[in-house]
């Protein structure tokens, strides 16, 4: 009977890369997703000057891409002030915000689905005082709440090496993941009650199966839709939150190539001097976030309509 | 409706007993000491961290400090600003929320009319060109983050057309950064207002005209719209009499859960513009390491949210009779 519902979880899949391919929207948006986890993945083999801070450039060099001829050049995006390589910049800032974005996504899911499950099939109390916790967080900016935590930890003084250390230096990602949780929650929770009165849920509490193995093995296969279409959501708001707290100077440190930094230095009047130095990576956020949703949209059509 | 009320009331205090908790206790529980940060961090010697943690009150048992900041934070004894030199915490945070105020009537006066225009044609079109097209238009505006369309807004439109002889001789105002001055009226401030508003603009365009357009097709599903359509009255007046009055209710919700939206896109939009308001300070404030001030700021934001959220439900409970009250 299990393998009946993983099954089920299975087709929902396979009728997402239908429903991908139907839309040419998001099919479009998962190809450009998938061209910018490549650059992430392999930004190193891909840039041409893989040390992002190579300064042996001229400075403030023109673009040299020419579109029409197909036709990169010495530096397709220009050199900025400091004579470094934007094109390879742009490349190499991919990583940092898929790992930031992606890894926060996937903590903040997998933790919030365990508390969502937990709260909707429990019930009583605890899910109520849970929620109601939820709900006050919730009403505080998922922004405000981030710089104020940033600013936080990025002042405290920690011995190197040590576990805080280590946690400062994720800060973002923690941020991330704890803001989105109750999140997640709130919607593993409510795809909970809707299964929990199910007969094969109720067939199992007959059986005398214990709390986790009806919440893992009986519950969560059949809320994994919900919980896809959530997750999708959730890397589009994190790509987002990332490239804004980058920009306002609560991201990656200088010189890093990240891609909201790289806007920030050039902007004011930097942008009279070398437009592509801002442009390009601006470019590179607007597309991806434009694509990131594009298929977060497709997701949520295919799964949601059958699930 | 009394019962109404008294749930929805207490309900309020005790997300705002939540959410002030959670802001008071972000300093309390990170691994760290708060007085160190404020004293300067690794530069700090003992001394000073002692004097703060004394003035702070921070040798006082958790609760006792969290009634005292309670009671400081509502009588308006906000502590003095870190950040600028001889300010005092309250009356910045309210010179600059009256600034954000502007910008956010502003914003809302630009985006409410706009969005419900675009979502109700989407809706009366539903899956035709206009709607296909206002679709297309508002999802890629909302992907875009307020810094990028800030910029663009700033080096393009400000910079590159506000220069042209077409713009010069309209006689219109592009204004590259808003910097205001902080007696400005309203009059004189509405020309560095209108380019930030716009931004904020794009920021809520697309959820207020999606949630409208949902709206709109649900209606036009119901039984009283065939009824009407079949009885003989012209389809004009159906839309307008019925439809839409039943359709644009909901939106006042929406408009209220957009100010938290609205709240956070203007941080980012008031440090692009470098604008005076309550964003560009909380910026500020962090940067500076004044964590009063920054916890005043988030205890200001919340407060505005809260209040919006319970105005909206009264409000759309009064509006409509079909409202569960009990």
């Amino acid at each position: 009977m299990r393998s009946v519902r993983v099954s089920r979880v299975y087709a929902a899949f396979k009728r997402s890369a239908g429903a991908q391919l139907r839309h040419p929207q998001s099919a479009v948006g998962t190809l450009a997703v998938a061209f910018f986890l490549v650059l992430a993945l392999f930004g190193a083999q891909l840039a041409p000057h893989p040390n992002p801070n190579d300064q042996s450039h001229a400075a403030r060099l023109p673009p040299t891409l020419d579109i029409g001829a197909l036709h990169l050049g010495e530096h397709p995006f220009g050199t900025d002030r400091l004579g470094r390589d934007v094109y390879s910049r742009v490349i190499l800032g991919a990583g940092s915000i898929f790992r930031i974005a992606g890894l926060g996504t996937l903590i903040s899911v997998l933790a919030g689905s365990a508390l969502g499950l937990f709260m909707g099939y429990q019930g009583g109390w605890i899910d109520e005082v849970i929620g109601r916790v939820i709900d006050a967080l919730l009403a505080i900016p998922a922004l405000l709440l981030a710089l104020v935590l940033v600013g936080i930890v990025r002042n405290l003084d920690f011995e190197a090496g040590s576990w805080q250390a280590a946690l400062a230096d994720n800060v973002i990602l923690l941020v991330i993941s704890l803001l989105y949780i109750p999140i997640v929650a709130r919607v593993a929770r409510s795809a909970t009650l809707d299964i929990r009165t199910r007969e094969f849920v109720e067939a199992a509490e007959v059986r005398g199966e214990s709390k986790a193995y009806i919440i893992f093995r009986e519950i969560l296969p059949s809320v994994v839709p919900s919980l896809v279409v959530e997750a999708s959501l959730r890397f589009s708001y994190a790509i987002f939150l990332v490239a804004s707290l980058g920009f306002l100077g609560f991201g990656a440190r200088p010189p890093s190539p990240d891609w909201g930094l790289m806007v920030n230095e050039n902007r004011g009047g930097f942008y009279q001097l070398t437009p592509w130095a801002l442009e390009f990576p601006a470019l590179a956020i607007a597309v991806l976030v434009i694509a990131v949703n594009l298929m977060s949209d497709g997701i949520r059509r295919a799964l949601q309509k059958g699930a | 409706m009394l019962l109404f009320l008294r749930r929805r009331f207490l309900f309020f205090f005790f997300t705002y007993l939540l959410s002030s908790l959670t802001i008071f206790f972000l300093l309390r529980i990170l691994p760290g000491d708060p007085a160190r940060v404020i004293a300067g961090g690794r530069e700090a010697t003992a001394e000073q961290v002692a004097e703060i943690r004394a003035e702070l009150g921070l040798n006082a048992p958790l609760p006792a400090q969290y009634i005292s900041w309670v009671g400081n934070f509502l009588g308006g004894n906000w502590g003095d600003t870190i950040a600028f030199r001889g300010a005092q915490n309250y009356d910045l945070i309210i010179e600059r929320s009256l600034n954000s105020a502007r910008l956010a009537a502003v914003a809302l006066l630009m985006s409410v009319p706009l969005s419900l225009v675009l979502g109700v044609i989407a809706g009366l079109f539903e899956n035709k060109l206009p709607d296909i097209l206002i679709s297309l238009l508002t999802l890629s505006v909302v992907s875009l983050p307020e810094f990028v369309t800030g910029l663009f807004l700033i080096n393009i439109v400000a910079l590159r057309w506000g220069s042209s002889d077409l713009a010069q001789s309209l006689g219109w105002w592009f204004p590259s950064s808003s910097a205001v001055r902080a007696d400005a009226s309203f009059g004189e401030m509405l020309p560095a207002l209108w380019l930030p508003a716009f931004a904020a603009t794009l920021v809520m365009l697309a959820y207020i005209s999606r949630l409208t357009r949902a709206g709109v097709i649900e209606e036009l599903k119901r039984d009283y719209v065939r009824t009407a359509a079949l009885k003989g009255i012209p389809w004009r007046t159906v839309i307008w009499r019925h439809v839409l009055r039943n359709a644009l209710l909901p939106t006042i919700t929406v408009i209220a859960i957009s100010i938290s939206w609205l709240i956070s896109g203007l941080v980012v939009i008031e440090y692009v513009f470098g604008f005076p308001g309550l964003g560009s300070l909380l910026i500020t404030a962090i940067e500076r390491r004044d964590l009063l001030l920054a916890q005043a700021i988030a205890m200001v934001t919340v407060t505005v949210i809260l209040f919006a959220n319970l105005f909206a439900d009264i409000a759309y409970a009064l509006l409509n009779p079909r409202v569960e009250l009990a």
